[in-house]
């Protein structure tokens, strides 16, 4: 499908919309419908489409197996992280008005980097899945 | 959204089964808006119809799209299912009418979260508040989840494949 | 006549699930088997959702232009079912792959038959890779 113009025209059009998309989606999570989970797929969405394109090894250069596999773990440590961050201020585990003096801005602080764990994780589960997939359909 | 079930149930065609669920989840996304469910619908129509269609899909090629062998006469699982659904809809007609708005949904707990989410957490959707700040337990909780699976597919599939050489 | 008007959202979302379970326990295809339990999942969803719906209220995004807002709660709630539903989803075709491999078959009766005589599973389905992995 490398060679084909037309897809390879809408794509190069459409990739960066698509990811643009996605961090609104990410970071609007508050004021409107949107959140982690769904930017995360928007996202494995995204290179799903690129890999289909352009082939796997290409897709495979741009996200490499080992940042794949460091994203799985990465978002639920980040995650993680915010918990101990509690604890470690004063709080309880995941409390997030103890992490700034103002309680709200402390809220606002731990809801955005926890999203951001899960959109890393979401993404990075369902790329690792779709590469395995791929890989086992090219070494049948 | 019943037509589309109703065909996928008679369809023998692998990669139409596949087809039909994406449009069934389409349909299902957009019930979920006139629901008021918005960011339900959202994750529905990336995660239901975008990403299981592309799984189903790959898992399909990998199969190599074996169409389903006709079955013996299914009356049993018919009986079994049309019974369930009948002691199902005897057990609804005690169940809230739709939209009533003194249901015990509407009065235990949501107004609370309706009314003083905002303020305490400073984030207008109250879906993500509940979500990140009330219930942020059960979303870590969730996280584990997905990402157990992950290391679970990794786990099945990352192995190359070895061909078993006949009988010894 | 009421209550059927008020309840018949119930009826069509059982009717959803019971096609659900009936692809489940009537099918032998492994994939179909799948598709039917995203089915059974999705319309729980729907039967999750729908009490939460008031007639003439807005999404829960809390503005100033709006007073009635439909329950957020169940939404949260089905958020995270989703979500865990698509990764089991993802492993049970894993495994489907997997047993591809292993019996040739997605069929369960061809799988049951192979399991109780191994006999017959001598040479794999695929005469096509006759060399192990280590040497492609």
């Amino acid at each position: 499908m490398k060679n084909d113009i037309i897809l390879r025209v809408i794509g190069k059009l459409l990739i960066p919309f698509i990811l643009l998309f996605a961090l609104y989606v990410q970071l609007h999570g508050d004021y409107g419908p949107g959140g982690g989970f769904q930017a995360g797929a928007i996202i494995a969405a995204a290179m799903v489409f690129y890999a289909m394109i352009y082939g796997l090894s290409t897709a495979r250069r741009v996200f490499p197996d080992w940042l794949v596999e460091s994203m799985i773990a990465g978002g639920v440590l980040l995650y993680l992280a915010v918990g101990f961050a509690g604890l470690y201020v004063g709080g309880n585990f995941l409390d997030y008005f103890v992490l700034d003096a103002d309680p709200v801005t402390g809220q606002h602080r731990g809801i955005f980097w926890i999203e951001l764990g899960v959109a890393i994780t979401v993404c990075g589960v369902l790329l690792k899945i779709f590469y395995l997939f791929t890989q086992r359909g090219q070494d049948q | 959204m019943m037509v589309a079930v109703v065909a996928l149930t008679r369809s023998r065609n692998l990669f139409a089964v596949i087809v039909l669920f994406g449009l069934y989840s389409f349909l299902t996304a957009t019930v979920m808006v006139a629901l008021d469910a918005v960011d339900v619908a959202m994750t529905e129509a990336a995660v239901g119809a975008g990403i299981s269609t592309v799984l189903l899909l790959g898992a399909l090629h990998l199969c190599n799209s074996e169409e389903e062998k006709p079955a013996h006469k299914p009356w049993l699982p018919l009986l079994v299912t049309i019974g369930t659904g009948l002691v199902l809809v005897y057990g609804t007609w005690d169940l809230p009418a739709f939209s009533d708005p003194v249901a015990p949904i509407h009065t235990h707990v949501a107004p609370r979260y309706l009314e003083q989410g905002p303020r305490e957490t400073g984030v207008p959707n109250v879906v993500t508040a509940v979500l990140a700040s009330y219930r942020g337990f059960d979303t870590l909780g969730e996280t584990m989840v997905v990402f157990t699976a992950g290391i679970g597919i990794i786990a099945l599939l990352s192995r190359r494949r070895y061909v078993r050489r006949g009988k010894q | 006549m009421t209550s059927f008007l008020a309840h018949y959202d119930y009826w069509v979302m059982i009717f959803l699930a019971m096609s659900g379970l009936f692809i489940v326990i009537s099918r032998g295809n492994l994939i179909k088997k799948l598709v039917g339990l995203a089915i059974l999942q999705t319309s729980v969803y729907l039967l999750y959702l729908a009490p939460g719906k008031l007639v003439g209220g807005t999404a829960p995004i809390v503005d100033a232009a709006f007073t009635v807002y439909s329950n957020p709660l169940p939404q949260v709630l089905i958020l995270t079912a989703i979500v865990v539903g698509v990764a089991t989803l993802a492993l049970g075709l894993a495994l489907v792959v997997r047993i591809r491999e292993e019996y040739g078959t997605i069929e369960e009766d061809e799988i049951l038959h192979l399991d109780a005589d191994p006999a017959d599973a001598a040479v794999p389905a695929d005469p096509a890779n006759n060399t192990p992995a280590s040497q492609r």
